[in-house]
This record gives C-alpha cells, sequence and structure tokens, in this order.
C-alpha cells in the first residue's frame, strides 16, 4: 500500500558494483526501489540499506538491537506477556499464530535495555513483520512496563516505533494503549527521564498519535512514511492529488515535525552523542 | 423535518396514528378515548421492546442522530456564565471543539467538547465535529489553565474522529493528539470525560483521558468506524453493521471491558427526545462524580488515574 509511493523516492547513490543479477532467489534480495540485487547476507550487513540508492528497508527488531548495542548488554523485559483474543475476533488468534510462526516473536515489539557504547539505556523496539506492529494490549502494556522500569532505574527510554496503526480486532482495548502509553510517558517525563523516539517505516495512527510523537527528541529515518491519516484516507478526504513526499520524514522535517533525519548507518553513534550530552540518566537531579 | 432511525419506524407509525385520532377526537364529537388509551397502552409496550433490546448498530444510528444534543446543548442546560474562548495561540480557531470556563452550580470549570452542527451550513462551519491539530491546542491550552488555576474540567465527547486531510498532517494531527493525551493524564485536577454521541478513535480520545470515562447509554466509543472497520476486515463497507458487533464500541461492551466506568442513562427513545431530561441524567452523573474526585488528595487523583489507564487491557502472562 505504501510501497508503490515509497519507491519513487531517490537517494544519493554510492557507487556500486551491478553484479550477480542471475543467481536464485531466496538467497538473494532485490532493492523495492532502486531494483538493485543484492545477496541477503551483503544487504544484512549493510542494515538492508541500500548501497546505490540510500533506501531504507525493513530491519528486524533482533538485528536492530544488534547494531545498537554493545555486545552481551541486551536483557530483554517481560518476554512471557501473550495476546488474547478479548473481543473474541473472527480468525484473530490464527492471525497471532501465524505471525509468530513467522517472525519467532510473540508480539510486536521487543522492549529490553542494554548499554550504547556504554551508556545504559532501557528500549522498545517495534517489529512490523508482526501484524504491522499494530498496537494491540500487549504492545502497549509492554512499552508502558519499558517506560515504568526506565523511571524507576533512572535510565533513559529509546523507543523506535513502526505501525499501520490500531490492533482493530482488540477494539477500544487496542485504542486505550494510546492512553495507557501517554500516561507512562508522563510519569517517566516528569520524575525527569530521557526519552528519545525514532520513526521508521511506517508509523502510522495510534502509534504516530501517541508515544512515537512524545520524545524529547523525535527523530526518523530517511524516506520513513509518518502520519495519523493514510495517504489514501486523506486523498478520498480531500479529494487532492498529494505531494510524492508526502508524509516522508523529509517531509515532516520541512514542516518542523522532526528534530532530524537519521540515516541508520549513523544511528548508533548520533545516540551516543544524546546520550552523552545528557549523561547517565538524563536526570539534571 | 425529524430524522426517522429504521428500527423506530414502527413506533413512530403508532405514535403518529394515536395523535391522529387524539385530533380527531377534539375536531369531532366522536369520543375515541378508549381507542386511543388502547393504543398508548401498546405504544408502551412497543417501546419497551424496541428501546431495551437495542442491537449496537441501532445505537450507532441513534449516536449519529441529526437531532442529538452536542456539547452547546449540555453546556447550555448545565452550567451557567459559559464563556467561550478561542484559538490555540500558533495557527487558528478550531470550530470543530469549543472551549471555555463557566460556573458548575456555582463552582468555576473548565469545559471543553467536540462540537458538530446541526444543519448542513453548521456542519461545514464546525467541520462535521472533526478537529485539526488546532483544535486539540486549543483544547490542550484551555485545560492547561484548568490545571493552573485548580478548576475541575468537563470533557464532552462527540466526534466521527480527528480530520484526515493535508493540512492536518503538516500540522502536526498526530502530535497534537499525543500530547493531550500526555499532558491530561498529568493535570492535577479532577477530569470528567463524558461521551456524548460518537466518540471516533484517537480525536475522541484526546478529549478522553480523565479520572473518569462515562458513556451515554446510546452513545459508542470505537478505534475505527464499522464502517472502515468493514471495508479494511473484509474489504466492504456494507458489512458495517456486523463489525459493529464485533468491535464491541457500545457503552454497555466498553463497561463490561472495564474501558469506561459508568454509563449514563437516556430517556425512553434517546438523548433527542428531551434534551432538559437528559441533562438532569448527565447532571446527576457529573454532580456524583465530582464529589467523590473533590475529596482526594491531588496525588492520589494522580495515582488513581494512572491505575485506570495503566490496568486496561487484555494479555496473560
Ligand atoms: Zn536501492
Amino acid at each position: 500500500m505504501l510501497k508503490d509511493f515509497f519507491s519513487k523516492k531517490k537517494h544519493a547513490s554510492k557507487p556500486s558494483e551491478e553484479a550477480k543479477q542471475d543467481i536464485p532467489e531466496g538467497l538473494m534480495l532485490k532493492c523495492s526501489s532502486c531494483g538493485k540485487i543484492y545477496y541477503r547476507e551483503e544487504m544484512r550487513k549493510q542494515l538492508y540499506v541500500c548501497q546505490k540508492c540510500g533506501h531504507h528497508h525493513q530491519l528486524p527488531s533482533d538485528e536492530r538491537i544488534n547494531s545498537l548495542f554493545d555486545e552481551g548488554s541486551f536483557l530483554e523485559y517481560d518476554t512471557n506477556l501473550e495476546t488474547g483474543n478479548p473481543l473474541e475476533f473472527p480468525s484473530y488468534s490464527q492471525k497471532l499464530e501465524k505471525d509468530q510462526l513467522k517472525t519467532e516473536l510473540k508480539e510486536a515489539v521487543v522492549t529490553g535495555e542494554g548499554t550504547i557504547n556504554g551508556f545504559r539505556t532501557a528500549f522498545a523496539v517495534m517489529d512490523s513483520r508482526f501484524r504491522m506492529a499494530s498496537m494491540g494490549s500487549v504492545v502497549g502494556e509492554k512499552i508502558a512496563r519499558a517506560l515504568e522500569k526506565a523511571r524507576e532505574e533512572n535510565i533513559p527510554f529509546i523507543i523506535f516505533t513502526a505501525s499501520g496503526g490500531a490492533r482493530m480486532q482488540e477494539g477500544a482495548l487496542s485504542l486505550m494503549q494510546m492512553a495507557k502509553t501517554s500516561a507512562a510517558v508522563q510519569r517517566f517525563r516528569d520524575a525527569g527521564g530521557l526519552m528519545i523516539s525514532v520513526m521508521t517505516n511506517p508509523t502510522y495512527g495510534g502509534v504516530s498519535a501517541s508515544f512515537a510523537s512524545l520524545g524529547d527528541y523525535n527523530f526518523a529515518e530517511p524516506g520513513a512514511l509518518i502520519g495519523f491519516a493514510g495517504r489514501r484516507v486523506v486523498e478520498e478526504t480531500i479529494r487532492e492529488k498529494l505531494p510524492e513526499d508526502f508524509q516522508t520524514a523529509e517531509f515532516l522535517l520541512e514542516h518542523g515535525q522532526l528534530d532530524a533525519v537519521i540515516n541508520r548507518h549513523d544511528m548508533k553513534k548520533y545516540l551516543t552523542t544524546i546520550l552523552d550530552i545528557h549523561q547517565a540518566g538524563g536526570n539534571v537531579s | 423535518m425529524r430524522q426517522v432511525l429504521e428500527f423506530e419506524k414502527p413506533v413512530i407509525a403508532l405514535r403518529e396514528k394515536i395523535a391522529e385520532l387524539k385530533k380527531f377526537t377534539t375536531d369531532s364529537d366522536l369520543d375515541l378515548s378508549e381507542e386511543i388509551v388502547k393504543l398508548e397502552t401498546r405504544l408502551e409496550k412497543l417501546e419497551n421492546d424496541i428501546y431495551t433490546n437495542l442491537k449496537p448498530w441501532d445505537r450507532v444510528q441513534m449516536a449519529r442522530h441529526a437531532d442529538r444534543p452536542t456539547t452547546l446543548d449540555y453546556i447550555e442546560h448545565l452550567f451557567t456564565d459559559f464563556l467561550e474562548f478561542h484559538g490555540d495561540r500558533y495557527y487558528g480557531d478550531d470550530a470543530a471543539i469549543v472551549a471555555g470556563i463557566a460556573k458548575y452550580k456555582g463552582q468555576p470549570v473548565t469545559v471543553v467538547g467536540h462540537q458538530r452542527g446541526k444543519s448542513t451550513k453548521e456542519n461545514i462551519r464546525r467541520n462535521f465535529g472533526m478537529p485539526h491539530p488546532e483544535g486539540f491546542r486549543k483544547a490542550a491550552r484551555h485545560m492547561q489553565q484548568a490545571a493552573k488555576f485548580g478548576r475541575p474540567i468537563i470533557c464532552f465527547i462527540d466526534t466521527k474522529g480527528a480530520f484526515p486531510g493535508r493540512a492536518a498532517e503538516e500540522r502536526g494531527q498526530s502530535e497534537a493528539i499525543a500530547r493531550n493525551l500526555m499532558e491530561m493524564a498529568g493535570f492535577e485536577v479532577p477530569i470528567i470525560c463524558i461521551v456524548i454521541g460518537e466518540g471516533g478513535s484517537g480525536g475522541a480520545l484526546a478529549l478522553g483521558v480523565g479520572d473518569r470515562l462515562l458513556m451515554l447509554e446510546n452513545s459508542t466509543f470505537s478505534v475505527i468506524s464499522p464502517e472502515g472497520a468493514a471495508s479494511i476486515l473484509w474489504k466492504d463497507g456494507g458489512k458495517a453493521k456486523e463489525a459493529a458487533e464485533k468491535l464491541k464500541i457500545t457503552a454497555q461492551d466498553l463497561k463490561e471491558l472495564g474501558v469506561i466506568d459508568n454509563i449514563i442513562p437516556e430517556v425512553r427513545g434517546g438523548a433527542h427526545r428531551d434534551l432538559a431530561s437528559q441533562a438532569e441524567l448527565v447532571d446527576r452523573a457529573i454532580t456524583d462524580n465530582l464529589a467523590q474526585l473533590e475529596k482526594m488528595d491531588k496525588q492520589v487523583l494522580l495515582e488513581k488515574r494512572w491505575e485506570k489507564y495503566s490496568n486496561i487491557g487484555a494479555y496473560t502472562e
């Protein structure tokens, strides 16, 4: 849905050889933006950023964690939270099971703590491979708990967001996770905690309109699509063709909605600098 | 002309028949009083049957009823000295949200609510009660002021949702909603939120974080409109009726799920039938809840508010 539009986006390209195009699928990945073919392993090493066009592809949560946190420092929180089917919504349980098998994740967010170049920090990483990282009870609960933990431990909180929006199959319980997580941010802030939000592609709806927008610093990865309402809904509502770059990170930056757009390869260094400036905990006391 | 809902057609027909007979009685010498009494008994039974067995989709129709009382209707009946104030101080004034100060039984309060129109013209002016960021920011500004001056906040929720437009996105619709959710969790004054019509998604919740979340008996509160859910889930907007049932959007369902604190009963036939009596029912709910909340120490109030929201959700561990 979002990809067609996204693929039109071009970025400065680094020179790279254009070979290996006749190798079987599976081993290979094709950049959805410029069409360049990569060995999967090569792409993985590049954190799924196309070397030719700079397109940032989806990064699995475990690989993002490995790319940021010092080796052996990662401690996962709340590994046992499981989603139920509170509204007994048709085929919801099967959909969850399917994504659990596909991703080897229990839900769409991984929370925990670790050190980034020695700075201890709590974090949450959303994974859009799981139900488009829509926000159900478990997602909301894990994020709220991680914020509470960061508050108690007096350490910063960094969140990498991605989400298609609400988890419709959980109805208003999904909606209320916006309130729960935002209230948790309020408590964390009130205690002087430092929160950094990094929005990745895509960050929409209830996630965009709650914790994702509530960092002391709000960043995004290049080209990430971010918004409250989806492009199609907006176009249908106002009956107007939207600009090509509508709702991209760069568009939001231009409209004053972001602090900066940060390349994935620079992320660790960038976050380290912020953590260093705020020193341990980010508390002024 | 009064909007007639599908499920209440038999009631309306019978009521018209009674009115006709009554008129006939006064206009002629025929005494039809016996017949009228019979029909009135039948009407009462019929109304009972229909209005006590409303299906979720019926309530959606009720919540959207063109004549359903709006925020300004309740303000007129419940408060004195209401002064409406405008603007968010950044961009503009959003007529889809009204905000101001008033007295509630002599006590200063801040009142905020979504405002839709009852006529097409008024609806266009108020963007059908669907706010832009400046609406949410206006609300935030008034609530901050309430916290500063120690006034309780009363919020009326009545919107299909935040407006999904280009300008709204450019000016930070997400941020505006998120900020309200966060700040409302921290205001050190009692906050009572009442869903009076449709409570649509984040745009509704942006006035819905408080110490009490109450719903009128025939209002709805939902993460997405039934039409929207049907078209996404089943690629068929026509299945809205089914989606309305599956999504659990009625006051009764949401009380059971622990999403809301209480249900405010409606006058028979729905709030639009008798605004004055309906306002009394809302009045009672505000009085009772405010009395409970005002007894609490600020810290206890905030702690309980956090507990309330942190406990909403369904999972196993
Ligand atoms: Zn590329």
